[in-house]
């Protein structure tokens, strides 16, 4: 069994990425997710993991070298942030285009401008349609262990495909909490070894990557990175399952909490999620029948399951902590789309919090629980899209 | 044409794939090669961005006319002989 330890989230991910020993990292730090690969050279410098770590005078050239090297056949991983996923954004499409399993944490910070360091989810949903598979954890515990799981999703052969791992900037990445941490053996147990699939360095057999495709054939190719976001939940799923038996923590699609009987519906990822179950709880005990999910797999999103789950609820609160100027959040889009495909029609509010880092309190939560149980006893919504603690 | 379920994925082909397009129909200029102003120095063999001079027994030949996208880089490198150009642009079609 694993030990307990307390450690912050980036620490976290450092560990986790020595123990799954990638061939190639290549990097450029950027605030919060520095500390990620500042953790791992040391790793390296001290012969504990065997990775050849490329340092890089940008996030796009780090990406770049992070395709080229998982194109050659290594497992490949990486760390970035904000402004970091921005310039690499090109690359992802190249990385899922080529269909590489590139492995990356994404911990979550706001876009400039204004500049702004904090943690918002901005980057991750900017990144949203670049073909990757999304993660998103709420502390460190589900990080560490998301990020183990990402390696065998990715690199599974009916998806090849990269995927991130996202986790709030500052909120977990700089905060120590309790944690239990896999034995390394096990850990190497799990992810097994890497198999490439048409490794450039297997020079006997010589192939052509990032060809010239024309209208002729462009569209197969997409039509096939589709397929393989369809196989997503299924492995996502089974890879829980195996993942349960080592470290005895369950994981699925998404997490419900007090859901089952639940009237009243919050729809929160990451950290915010941990505060909003202790209102939900406050309010459960003065008889408030209210619930939440959390996506835990964003991209692809399981919308059927996402629709059944919430189907008993007559009012949901979409919290987004990241805005689409002139439409609602992210979040709020892909609820109204799942919501859609079974049919049920309950009140739905759209709240935009926590932006740059704003702190999101529990009076936020209680707030849009006071809220969604006026919209139940009126039957109406006053307003569709609003903010949490906002001054006017 | 193959389905997407018939496609390597990733769209990962054979290496040397370019052999089989003739990209050498978007020329609109078309180089010449003269051959009495040749001295044989091949650079236009160097400086080609494709792979159009063909090269025999170390002495460039004909133009790969396939592949030739008429950029004429090579007629502008060409030193010809005694100020004679061996390479020359002429517009398609003339």
């Amino acid at each position: 069994m694993g030990k307990r330890i307390a450690i912050t989230g980036n620490f976290a991910i450092a560990e986790a990425m020595r123990q799954i020993n990638p061939d190639v990292c290549a990097a450029y730090p950027i605030t919060p997710s520095t500390q990620i690969m500042e953790k791992f050279s040391t790793f390296v410098a001290d012969g504990k993991v065997d990775t050849e770590l490329v340092t890089v005078e940008s996030e796009h050239s780090a990406m770049s070298a992070c395709i080229g090297a998982s194109a050659a056949g290594g497992r490949v991983m990486t760390a970035t942030s904000s402004q970091g996923l921005a310039l690499m954004w090109e690359m992802l499409h190249i990385a899922s285009g080529m269909r590489l399993p590139v492995v990356m944490t994404l911990v979550n910070r706001a876009l400039s401008a204004p500049i702004n360091i904090h943690g918002d989810h901005s980057d991750g949903m900017g990144a949203r349609d670049c073909g990757w598979i999304q993660l998103w954890s709420e502390n460190a515990q589900e990080a560490y262990d998301n990020l183990i799981q990402a390696i065998r999703i990715a690199e599974h052969d009916d998806i090849r495909l990269p995927a991130m791992v996202c986790m709030d900037g500052f909120i977990i990445s700089h905060s120590i909490e309790s944690m239990e941490m896999l034995p390394d053996d096990v850990v190497r147990d799990f992810i097994g070894e890497f198999k490439p699939k048409h490794p450039l360095l297997d020079i006997e057999n010589p192939v052509t990557y990032g060809p010239l495709v024309l209208p002729d054939y462009f569209m197969e190719f997409k039509r096939q990175q589709h397929e393989a976001m369809l196989h997503v939940k299924d492995v996502v799923l089974e890879v829980a399952k195996e993942f349960q038996k080592i470290s005895g923590r369950s994981y699925g699609l998404f997490e419900t909490y007090r859901l089952e009987d639940a009237e009243l519906a919050i729809v929160v990822l990451n950290s915010a999620a941990g505060t909003c179950k202790d209102v939900i709880d406050e309010y459960r005990d003065k008889g408030v029948r209210v619930g939440l999910l959390k996506p835990r797999l964003f991209r692809p999103f399981p919308y059927e399951e996402v629709a059944e789950a919430l189907s008993g609820a007559k009012v949901i609160a979409v919290l987004d902590r990241a805005e689409s100027f002139g439409g609602f959040g992210p979040m709020f889009m892909e609820i109204s789309a799942a919501m859609l495909t079974n049919g049920s029609k309950p009140l739905m509010i759209n709240k935009i919090y926590g932006l740059g880092g704003r702190d999101f309190m529990p009076e936020h939560a209680a707030v849009v629980i006071d809220e969604m149980k006026e919209v139940a006893e009126t039957g109406k919504v006053k307003i569709l899209k609003d903010y949490l603690g906002v001054r006017e | 044409m193959k389905g997407w379920r018939e496609l390597e994925i990733g769209a990962i082909t054979e290496a040397g794939s370019a052999d089989n397009y003739n990209t050498g129909s978007w020329r609109a200029f078309r180089p010449q090669w003269i051959e009495e102003n040749c001295i044989q120095c091949l650079f236009c063999w160097i400086y080609c961005p494709d792979s159009a001079i063909t090269v025999k027994d170390g002495k460039r030949g004909e133009f790969d006319y396939n592949h030739c996208k008429g950029c004429g880089i090579c007629a502008k490198e060409c030193p010809g002989k005694k100020g004679k150009k061996a390479i020359v642009m002429v517009e398609e079609g003339k």
